[in-house]
């Protein structure tokens, strides 16, 4: 696990290999054999020097998340996790220079044992990522990042690294002051021997060990940091609404435990961790990064279907996702025709690949090399022929049956008979427009995100027929195009695009009752959603709602079941032609200068009522009403892996994350819990809060849809 | 219980706070000395009868730091036994410090004390004293933390006052202000500042801008867009008030207190004490209190404040014949008048801190001697004088003529 050699100069090297995991992480076992290795080093007077390195490709990449929330209460992990800090300590003030060779990334804890270091020196690798990224997690770094990173490169600079998280490259970690020296790769174990070599007395004493250390840039609490701590204080809540208390508890790490000494710091940083550990949020968002993970990995792939690979697809429509999906497949090195009803149009599809592939080369991502690599990956086109040899062909042209049946039958002529046909439905059922299919077996529900360049997630729909190899194929090519699939079960509007709608329904169902549009807009945001429901409404087009339900209604008659945010949208559409943002005029105005704003009349068309809702029973409707849903979708088995609905509503549509995801919601705050307050929304403002019987029944029995 | 009266209001002129004012070259502990040698001289008084001195001092740290009460009666020449402490309720604690010393001889441990306040703002800023409540993290976040500017826009947001109605304030505060220098309304508390030679270096307030217009203002960009929207306030803001789309800023320099220097004292002691002096009575206490209100908005507080003072003193708002409420920001003074329906005529008649300036520590004493004189000189009965105060507090003292 820890390998401990001394070499003929007295330096040791302490290499951090792990087995049995694939890259090396800290936890109790690796953490024992690491100090027991320092301990070794810094007693035996035969070692002058010490390296700290890893036989891996990454240098160490994080705490193990696995263990994480194995110990969690304050009176047990408080003394042991302080035993580590000293531990760590013990390295800085061992009297004997300890360097990090950091040959791949770094994140968290392991960069937190290169930060305990007297030198840190980095292999020129760009692929390695170095960061504190914890607050990702709802965590914060607690092995002494929030202390030693800002008495090395000052708070100021420090802050938006552990609050965002951000991950560097080497170059740019050298850059920022966190490596002092950036080597070729193969360079790296020598250069680190040479520096300690060289290395005087002095060089082993950190800064915040002699006498005359001062902060960089001062402490938090003098001169001008004062106001930076007051304005990012407020820009934090701005941003995330009281969400993430990780972040806040990072603010106070630097704000409290920079103002003293290293050791009354690191108490500082234990308590913070602690609480975080013990907040939801850790628990939502660990979990959330499991799920992400297996998702990624396609742990719901079918097992004994060979893996599949992608060399040519095809995309049938060059319109804003036809024209995504065709820039995703060919930016992932697999050719792609694609394919309109003429050549113009095929080739705008290109030309829209070229303006994002512009922006990264503009911003120095990419080489024009690349970019022009990427560009010549996609054949526009108008003939049907062309898609001869394709594995895979994505149709996404206009949502319409009859048009969609006439694609997939021309497409079907010309691809061979393996080749797999996936549908970029948002709306019509898998299973019905499979019945235009020759193949039905091999036709496939692929829902991509609008904008796709930028939206992570593929929803798969499973038709009746569909097979488990469309399936596998399918997750395969997702899985190429650097996207994260999730696995659903036909039926209207999928999973996505349906439990979405009860976020949007229910702010137009508060409207309906007169709750202030301020309010609601507010409340969806303060909970943790990109944007308010009724901006979401707009931004859909209220015109395109109206429209759907119209269809829905139409196809479902007496099943139909209304609900009170309809009359809203027809109010709006049918009544006063505000058709939504496209327009120009929906919910809100949007005036060609400065910000939308709500549109003022909206009081007359709903108005407030004297007696408003306390903002808390606003936010817990806008999402409970999306977790109950999600409840319906897993006991209709539209989705039968509560990890998937997790991932897709956070990937598919910005779920409040640090909620974890509608189920991880009802997992946060318990079923019973979240079944008693969905009775009583039930009771107050109608059945579409009542809890399927599923959720009854795991509440009674005790289950639940996570192991903890 | 016995009754404090009130035998003496002084304060010095009040000079704008910065390196051009005239009070700039003046160390606070001279401001506060000015006021204190006024208060002895001006009443022939024994200065061994004075048993305590309360000062405010919103920003008590540098040369306005160490209890400059105590040391400012050392240096006024003050008989030893005059104890001082100095007090900090942010922009009420000119009043405050007059409330404290007035519950001394209220309570019967005290026969005669002096309450006030010093601020040098331009020599010791707004701010510099640091705190938890911006800056620590927690507080900051758990407490919705906004600069007062963001709390003044959101009272004009949350209660309807438009940039027009704010900035009209504002001109008529520097119309009756002018009106009133003119016809010599505060001389009978203004004493000048001199220096060591006995000149005079400041006898008039130099932060008033008579010529100000509707015109003028409505070219002054809002000064709390940036903090607003650039460092989030804004949002913080809204997050505390959910009801509120959107903040509209509309206080600027033009309508909001302005940064000056000065200093203020109040006599006070029982009916005793001043008839063995020689002294007459100007006003009695009525009653005062301060009271915590919710701290986002943090500047609604003087309506509480006032409703508590009235209730204790048994009296209704119709019962004050004139308010005089400190004017931080105009949405606060149009806040104050409309939560307790009462008109422009009866409160700040004589301006107030948008002509004249808000030297944080002094400013409630000096409002008090000059709702004191107008009573006199109006031959009216009672008065009610209050201030917004920071963190959300209100702090109000009704007096009575006597």
């Amino acid at each position: 696990m820890i390998d401990f050699d001394v070499d003929g100069d007295g330096i040791a090297v302490i290499t951090w290999n792990m087995t049995g995991k694939p890259m090396n992480v800290l936890n109790e076992d690796s953490l024992t054999a690491f100090f027991a290795a320092v301990e070794k080093a810094i007693a035996d007077d035969a070692v002058k020097g010490v390296v700290v390195a890893s036989a891996k490709k990454d240098f160490v990449a994080g705490a193990d998340l696995d263990a994480i929330f194995a110990v969690t209460d304050p009176a047990v992990l408080f003394p042991k996790h302080m035993d580590m800090q000293n531990r760590f300590r013990a390295i800085e003030k061992a009297g004997k220079p300890f360097v990090a060779a950091i040959n791949g990334t770094a994140l968290g804890g392991g960069l937190e044992i290169a930060l305990a270091c007297h030198y840190r020196i980095a292999a020129d690798n760009p692929k390695a990522q170095i960061g504190l990224p914890e607050v990702t997690l709802g965590l914060l770094p607690g092995a002494g990042g929030t202390q030693r990173l800002p008495r090395m490169i000052g708070a100021q600079a420090a802050l938006p690294l552990l609050l965002e998280g951000k991950r560097l490259s080497p170059k740019e970690a050298h850059g920022a002051g966190i490596v002092e020296k950036l080597v070729a790769p193969d360079a790296l174990l020598a250069e680190a021997k040479a520096w300690l070599k060289a290395a005087k007395p002095d060089d082993c004493v950190k800064p915040w060990d002699r006498k005359t250390f001062k902060m960089p840039g001062g402490k938090p609490t003098e001169g001008r940091n004062r106001d930076i701590f007051a304005a990012g204080n407020a820009m934090l809540r701005a941003r995330t609404y009281g969400n993430y208390p990780a972040a806040v508890n990072i603010m106070s790490c630097v704000y409290e435990g920079c103002t003293i000494d290293i050791d009354g710091g690191l108490r500082v940083e234990t308590r913070y961790f602690i609480n975080c550990l013990n907040t939801p949020e850790a628990h939502n968002m660990v979990r959330f990064f499991h799920s992400m993970t297996k998702a990624k990995n396609l742990a719901a792939r079918p097992k004994d279907v060979a893996p599949s690979s992608y060399t040519r697809v095809g995309i049938l429509g060059a319109g804003m996702m036809g024209a995504g999906i065709a820039h995703a497949a060919a930016s992932a090195g697999i050719d792609t025709v694609l394919l309109d009803t003429d050549l113009a149009k095929a080739e705008q599809g290109r030309d829209h690949s070229a303006g994002l592939l512009d922006k990264r080369l503009k911003r120095g991502r990419m080489t024009a090399q690349a970019r022009d690599d990427v560009l010549a990956r996609i054949q526009p086109t108008a003939d049907y022929a062309d898609l001869a040899g394709c594995q895979l062909v994505v149709e996404a042209v206009f949502e319409d049956r009859a048009i969609k049946a006439g694609v997939t039958q021309k497409a079907e002529a010309a691809i061979g008979a393996e080749a797999i046909f996936a549908s970029n439905t948002s709306t019509l059922p898998i299973s019905g427009l499979a019945e235009a299919s020759a193949r039905p077996e091999r036709f496939i529900g692929l829902h991509f995100f609008s904008p796709v360049d930028r939206m992570p997630l593929v929803e798969i729909i499973m038709g009746e027929k569909t097979s488990q190899e469309a399936l596998a194929r399918a997750m395969d090519f997702v899985k190429a195009i650097r996207k994260t699939p999730i696995v659903v079960n036909d039926s209207r509007g999928f999973y996505t695009s349906r439990v979405f709608g009860t976020y949007v329904n229910e702010g137009l169902a508060l409207l309906s009752e007169g709750v202030s549009p301020a309010l609601i807009e507010n409340a969806g945001r303060m909970a943790g959603m990109p944007v308010g429901p009724l901006a979401v409404a707009d931004e859909v087009s209220l015109e395109l709602v109206s429209r759907i339900r119209k269809q829905t209604r139409a196809d479902l008659g007496d099943a139909y079941r209304g609900h009170p945010g309809d009359a809203v949208i027809d109010v709006m559409v049918d009544g006063l032609g505000r058709l939504g943002k496209k327009a120009g005029r929906g919910f809100y105005d949007y005036p060609e200068e400065g910000r939308k704003r709500l549109w003022p009349d909206l009081a007359q068309h709903f108005p407030p009522v004297a007696e408003q809702p306390g903002v808390d029973e606003v936010m817990m409707r806008l999402m409970y009403v999306q977790s109950v849903e999600t409840a319906r979708c897993m006991e209709e088995e539209v989705v039968t892996d509560p990890r998937h609905a997790d991932v897709g509503s956070v990937f598919g549509w910005g779920f409040s994350p640090s909620r974890g995801g509608t189920i991880s919601q009802i997992q946060s705050i318990g079923l019973p819990a979240f079944v008693g307050e969905c009775d009583r929304l039930a009771q107050a403002y109608g059945p579409r809060f009542a809890p399927p019987q599923l959720l009854r029944d795991m509440a009674g029995s005790g289950e639940s849809f996570y192991a903890a | 219980m016995p009754d404090a009266y009130i035998y003496d209001t002084v304060r010095t002129p009040r000079g704008k706070g910065r390196a051009s004012g005239s009070l700039h070259e003046v160390t606070p502990i001279r401001l506060a000395v000015t006021a204190l040698q006024a208060v002895r001289d001006r009443n022939n008084l024994d200065t061994a009868e004075v048993e305590d001195i309360v000062l405010g001092v919103v920003m008590p740290h540098g040369e306005q730091g160490s209890d400059i009460a105590r040391v400012a009666a050392i240096d006024a020449g003050y008989a030893e036994t005059a104890a001082g402490v100095q007090i900090n309720r942010f922009c009420a604690s000119g009043l405050e410090a007059t409330n404290m010393a007035a519950a001394q001889v209220m309570s019967g441990q005290a026969q005669m004390t002096i309450g006030g306040g010093v601020e040098s703002m331009s020599r010791v800023p707004m701010g510099s004293d640091g705190g938890a409540w911006a800056m620590d993290p927690q507080v900051a976040y758990r407490s919705y933390f906004v600069p007062q500017g963001i709390s003044a826009d959101l009272v004009a947001t949350k209660y309807g006052f438009s940039r027009d109605d704010v900035d009209a304030y504002a001109v008529e505060s520097q119309k009756r202000a002018k009106k009133a220098w003119d016809e010599g309304r505060f001389a009978k508390s203004v004493v000048p500042v001199k220096d060591i030679n006995g000149l005079t270096i400041l006898d008039r307030d130099e932060h008033l801008r008579p010529e100000t217009t509707m015109q003028s203002l409505a070219a002054l960009e809002p000064s709390f867009v940036v903090p607003g929207d650039q460092f989030g306030f804004d949002s913080v803001a809204l997050q505390r008030y959910p009801e509120v789309e959107r903040i509209t800023h509309v206080h600027h320099a033009g309508n909001s207190s302005g940064i000056v220097d000065g200093a203020a004292a109040v006599l006070l002691g029982t009916r005793e004490v001043g008839a063995r002096l020689g002294l007459k009575p100007r006003a009695r206490i009525r009653a005062f209190a301060s009271i915590g209100s919710e701290p986002t908005i943090m500047l609604t507080g003087p309506t509480p404040a006032a409703e508590k003072a009235l209730k204790t003193a048994g009296m209704s708002p119709e019962d004050i014949d004139l308010y005089e409420l400190n004017e931080a920001f105009a949405s606060v003074v149009l806040r104050f008048m409309q939560a307790l329906n009462i008109d422009h005529d009866r409160i700040n008649v004589n301006g107030g801190a948008i002509a004249m300036g808000h030297p944080l520590g002094a400013t409630g004493a000096m409002i008090l001697g000059t709702v004191l004189d107008e009573l006199e000189r109006t031959g009216k009965g009672t008065a009610l004088a209050t201030l917004c105060v920071g963190a959300g507090m209100g702090t109000a003292t009704i007096i009575e003529r006597v």
